[in-house]
């Protein structure tokens, strides 16, 4: 397969994402990887299999631009773009009807309002802690000792979620672990975790103002209880694309086209 | 003989005074050289050579006469001292020749060289909460430890307490009180929702009478008249001299920047009423007057502008000015160091104390939502702003509090981008620079993009 290839690196904090488009804007590979402990290695190794992928080799990237938590740990980045600019840019160009956007990954969480244009009107980022994202969630998974995937689907079969007052991840545990104790079902807890989150989202959403279509991206995109539950909060549908992970490095793998073209 | 005894007592205060600030001043540049350091070894410089403001020179040393003159007052019986808020009728203690101690700028010090969080922590473990605004704590703090970046404050006489700033110094002060046994001088400034009330500025100015009368029974000297006039008028120069120099910054490109003013602040806070305040700001006045002249800019190839609104964050000034710096952004105005301007609707030459009164309670934290968005868009106006940056600050809640309807309202009323960020002006513990960083270039990125969209 020949180049020229437009790369977006996204490295989060749980997992890099690498997306190549062509010269058209059309996404040919994308690759997801867990993030480990060293951020550049994972920068290296999401991109080695993008190419892979793709069969090309570096010289085919014509320009390249990282994103996520990570951004500057990526090697051979033509420059750098938050997640904000580049999941507001991804969502936009999968559906140019978007006005809003809701992205929860590893380790935070935002809302983010654009333009008919697509231009960000203004966002909001959870603050300095890891309530209420993907991280959250997986600890509370373990506690439960129920698989990650698993916990959207079961939280859904509950009849009624159980109460989880905070959403702080060291607080939420031992609540977790008291309601157990106090014979409350699994599925229940699991619905009031979900619940939780929707509520710490739609603080943030409200915040910044949200209009239909509302994207939702990030790993968390793919708990359809979460989904569930952030839908009745904020009182709109949410349009989840089937890789939401990979919209970041969508978003940065257009943007390095746009520069490109300039 | 007893005279000769106080001299030598001065000298050998002189002495460790000095020898402190100048521990002070070593362990900052220590700090200073580490941080550049560090910054220097992972990040590139953007390459902007910043020509420094020759005046802050001037103000160290200012600054560190006025501490060193109190803590000579400490020692001498004659002398009394008196610990200020900083919303507070200071003129009166000036005239009545009493040495004014602010523990918010003592606080502000202990931010800047990153002493809050150990002083705080020594406050916290005597039961203050840590909820309480980290000034207070770290004020407490340096009175139980005895340390500080001067080696603590000189010891009031008495306290002075104005709550036109917040409801936190009522407490704080109350709690002075209990800690060092001095009388307390209360001034109760009452918020104002819309215009300035005329029955506001008669009650905080029969108090400002009061006070005069009770500093004259504990300093033993009834207060001058003429004195106190005088006072007041240099206070009133100095005023309008900080007043043209925050003006001159809606100059294109700024020739210095809000960060710079948060700085330059401390003269017009401690010693306005002084000879040496006047002094001090015509000097920074006529740099500014030659930086505009010569072109020189507070942020070279300045392209956008922003206002600041609440406090400082004293820890990360070079963080905050290298970030904006990076992309050619300039802080140009502050609702903070405008804060310390005093400019009342009403002015009377002939009731200086209505007037006097009247300053005090037209403070912009002293104010609700309205008056508070009306003085955002005139900022936004005269200094051609691009946006805002909101410092959302756990310490002060009476400045964050509102802060998202004002950023709603610019916003949507004005087409004013607000970024919001949650930090604390001096507690490091709430900071992150991961976070904030990220929020910063997001915010640019989206400003910027919508700049360009709208020159096309």
């Amino acid at each position: 397969m020949g180049g020229p290839y437009f790369a977006g690196v996204d490295v989060g904090s749980a997992t890099a994402k690498a997306v190549l488009v062509d010269a058209a804007g059309k996404l040919c590979v994308h690759v997801v990887v867990p993030s480990g402990g060293n951020l550049t290695l994972a920068a290296d190794k999401v991109l080695a299999a993008a190419l892979a992928q793709a069969d090309a080799v570096t010289g085919d990237i014509a320009a390249l631009i990282a994103t996520g938590y990570g951004r500057e740990s990526v090697a051979g980045r033509t420059r750098s773009v938050t997640e904000i600019t580049c999941h507001a840019k991804g969502a936009h160009a999968l559906y140019p009807d978007a006005r809003s956007v809701i992205d929860i990954g590893g380790q935070d969480s935002k809302a983010i309002s654009l333009d008919p244009t697509g231009m960000i009107r203004k966002f909001e980022m959870n603050d300095k802690c890891a309530a209420g994202t993907g991280r959250f969630l997986e600890v509370m998974a373990r506690t439960l000792e129920v698989p990650l995937d698993e916990v959207g689907p079961r939280a859904l079969t509950a009849d009624r979620p159980a109460k989880i007052s905070s959403t702080c991840t060291v607080f939420a545990e031992s609540e977790v672990i008291s309601l157990l104790a106090q014979g409350e079902t699994v599925e229940r807890i699991l619905a009031g975790l979900c619940l939780a989150i929707s509520q710490r989202v739609n603080s943030l959403a409200t915040r910044t103002g949200m209009a239909p279509r509302v994207i939702m991206t990030g790993g968390v995109a793919k708990n359809t209880g979460v989904v569930r539950a952030i839908e009745k909060a904020i009182g709109f549908p949410l349009t989840v694309p089937e890789e939401p992970q990979i919209m970041g490095a969508l978003g940065a793998a257009l943007l390095a086209r746009a520069d490109a073209a300039k | 003989m007893a005279n000769r005894i106080g001299i030598k007592v001065q000298n050998k205060v002189k002495e460790v005074v000095f020898m402190s600030l100048l521990r002070g001043t070593l362990a900052k540049r220590k700090l200073d050289q580490k941080i550049a350091k560090l910054a220097g070894g992972k990040k590139k410089s953007n390459g902007v050579k910043r020509i420094p403001i020759k005046t802050a020179d001037k103000m160290k040393l200012l600054m560190g006469r006025y501490y060193i003159k109190a803590k000579i007052a400490e020692k001498d019986p004659d002398q009394k001292i008196a610990w200020i808020t900083s919303g507070g009728p200071v003129e009166i203690l000036h005239a009545a020749g009493v040495t004014p101690i602010y523990p918010e700028n003592h606080a502000a010090m202990i931010g800047t060289t990153r002493m809050a969080d150990s002083l705080c922590s020594v406050a916290e473990d005597q039961g203050y909460s840590r909820d309480l605004c980290s000034y207070a704590r770290s004020d407490f703090g340096s009175i139980l430890s005895k340390k500080s970046p001067i080696g603590g404050s000189p010891r009031p006489d008495f306290l002075v307490c104005c709550n036109n700033i917040c409801g936190t110094v009522t407490k704080w002060y109350q709690e002075l009180q209990r800690i060092f046994d001095v009388p307390l001088i209360m001034i109760d400034a009452p918020y104002q929702y819309g215009d300035d009330r005329p029955e506001a500025i008669d009650y905080v100015k029969a108090q400002l009478q009061e006070m005069m009368d009770k500093v004259g029974q504990i300093t033993g000297k009834p207060i001058q008249w003429s004195r106190f006039e005088e006072t007041v008028y240099r206070s009133k120069e100095a005023l309008q001299l900080w007043r043209n120099v925050q003006d001159m910054l809606a100059h294109r490109p700024a020739p210095m920047n809000s960060f710079d003013t948060f700085i330059h602040l401390a003269p017009i806070v401690t010693l306005r009423g002084t000879p040496e305040c006047i002094e001090y700001y015509k000097t920074l006045q006529a740099e500014m007057q030659g930086r505009i002249r010569n072109g020189i800019a507070s942020v070279e190839g300045e392209k956008y502008r922003l206002g600041w609104d609440n406090l400082a964050i004293w820890y990360k000034i070079q963080f905050l000015a290298k970030k904006f710096g990076e992309y050619k952004a300039a802080l140009v105005v502050s609702t903070y160091a405008k804060s310390f301007c005093y400019e009342a609707p009403y002015q009377d030459e002939k009731d200086i104390l209505r007037t006097m009164a009247a300053n005090y309670i037209a403070g912009y934290i002293n104010h609700g939502l309205d008056y508070r968005e009306r003085e955002l868009l005139e900022m936004a106006e005269k200094f051609h702003l691009d946006g805002f940056v909101m410092h959302s600050n756990r310490s002060c809640r009476a400045y964050s509090f509102g802060q998202y309807e004002l950023a709603r309202r610019m916003e949507e009323k004005y087409g004013l981008p607000t970024i919001m960020i949650e930090a604390d002006q001096s507690d490091t513990r709430s900071w992150s620079d991961e976070q904030i960083g990220t929020r910063i270039d997001a915010f640019m990125e989206s400003l910027i993009a919508r700049k360009n969209a709208a020159a096309k």
